[in-house]
């Protein structure tokens, strides 16, 4: 379970988060929904720990993540994350992409983590890939590539962060079937995103935010068909015309 | 113009020549490779801020950029040899060309580095990388591709500036030369060679590391 616990944080004299609280279940799906600058990616780098934060508490498993005496990179081995900007490893092949941190961070050997690795790739759809360099890939298939890599690491949770903005419309849709799947799959995630019928489809739990301030927070049917909030209103006015 | 060229005795101290540039050839492979060692090391503790060591970086980087390479090779011989240090000509100028090419790769990693974006990092911490297996396994591959090309050029430098190694008695190729042309007195001949022998080493030079960048460098960056 992650809990999130009046959670504080600043860059200089910019609060971004404001109190914020929640919990996300294990097999549970949220999704945070929101304008830029609401905060909502900045509490995703928080939660593994990418990001420090002011007061509060993050509490993953029991463990308390901005402890100084917690081992965050240990912590984050249970919490694959995607980004919004695909991040393949130019240099590596896909495969060797996946293979890596299974192999020099959980010390797998090398047949072992390619093992992984080769069957996190064929769960994406990109079986026929393994030799080829990401950057010959199209956006899609280089964000089903993080997803995948992320996957071999076994991870308990898994974060997206705004995983199919930057990709061309027509590229979107194999990026969030794969999410589908995960859901499938029982994983449990947290994805930050502005695709707001997806949120609906597959989300137990949608959380709006605005100016670090949680507004609105729900089933996907209380938040998006039947929003209480004038804010929530506009916004989901806005982005699903 | 009614010089006559006699190159039979340069033909005969051919060996010692080859010598010479052997030992040049050596004195600039390793100043580079112990460079680029320290270069790396200064660079991130340049870039994260790292005191005290970000200031020796910087006051490094500052002496060995803006001062000639010919004065640290003083330094290193007869500077510390004044002090009571006393280093053979072949380390003085390894020493100083270590000094010159370490500040100049600071310069160009730190471009390097800072080339590579952020969310590289993020996305290597993401999967729980510590800090070192970041650098090793994601950053430092694509920085040593990106700048390559002006290392090589760091390389060919070091190799034609190890000539100062004339100065203080050293025996690589322009020390050789020297020597050998002051017993018989074919100076043209005897620096004619020597040029054609710098050029050939810095063509092999560039030459091998062509060729390994096609082996260490896969896919695109």
């Amino acid at each position: 379970m992650i809990s999130i616990q009046n959670v504080r944080k600043s860059f200089g004299d910019l609060e971004v988060l404001k109190g914020i609280s929640l919990d996300v279940n294990k097999g549970e799906v949220l999704s945070i929904i929101g304008g830029s600058g609401s905060g909502k990616s900045t509490l995703l780098y928080c939660i593994n720990a990418i990001e420090t934060i002011q007061s509060g508490k993050i509490i993953v498993d029991d463990i308390d993540v901005h402890n100084p005496s917690t081992n965050q990179d240990k912590l984050r081995q249970k919490l694959g994350m995607v980004f919004q900007q695909w991040n393949s490893f130019p240099h590596l092949t896909v495969l060797e992409n996946a293979a890596l941190a299974p192999r020099i961070v959980k010390g797998l050997s090398k047949d072992e983590a390619l093992s992984i690795a080769e069957k996190e790739l064929i769960h994406v759809g990109l079986g026929d890939k393994f030799d080829m360099y990401p950057t010959k890939m199209s956006g899609g298939q280089q964000q089903r590539l993080a997803i995948a890599r992320a996957l071999a690491m076994k991870p308990d949770y898994m974060l997206f962060d705004e995983i199919t903005s930057a990709l061309d419309p027509e590229l979107v849709g194999e990026v969030l079937d794969t999410l589908r799947m995960l859901r499938e799959d029982g994983m449990t995630m947290i994805c930050v995103t502005h695709e707001i019928a997806f949120a609906r489809d597959v989300s137990d739990n949608v959380a709006f935010f605005n100016q670090g301030v949680i507004e609105e927070m729900g089933t996907p049917d209380q938040v998006i068909n039947n929003p209480q909030k004038e804010t929530t209103r506009k916004f989901l006015s806005k982005v699903l015309s | 113009m009614n010089y006559e060229f006699h190159w039979n005795t340069v033909f005969q101290h051919m060996p010692e020549m080859l010598m010479g540039a052997f030992v040049t050839l050596h004195v600039s492979v390793l100043s580079m490779l112990i460079g680029i060692v320290l270069a790396v090391l200064l660079a991130i503790v340049k870039m994260n801020n790292i005191k005290p060591f970000s200031y020796l970086a910087t006051t490094w980087v500052e002496i060995a950029r803006n001062t000639p390479a010919l004065f640290q090779i003083y330094m290193a011989y007869f500077g510390l040899g004044a002090l009571g240090i006393h280093l053979s000509p072949y380390i003085a100028v390894l020493s100083a060309l270590v000094f010159v090419n370490t500040g100049y790769l600071v310069e160009t990693f730190r471009g390097g580095f800072q080339s590579i974006p952020a969310t590289q990092y993020h996305a290597s911490k993401s999967l729980g990388m510590n800090s070192f297996q970041v650098y090793r396994y994601v950053i430092l591959p694509q920085m040593f591709r990106r700048i390559y090309h002006p290392m090589t050029n760091q390389f060919v430098w070091s190799i034609l500036m190890s000539s100062l190694g004339i100065l203080v008695g050293m025996n690589e190729l322009s020390g050789e030369t020297q020597r050998l042309q002051s017993l018989s007195f074919r100076t043209l001949e005897y620096f004619i060679v020597a040029a054609c022998l710098y050029y050939l080493i810095t063509k092999l030079v560039l030459f091998s590391a062509g060729l390994a960048s096609k082996k260490l460098f896969k896919g695109e960056i």
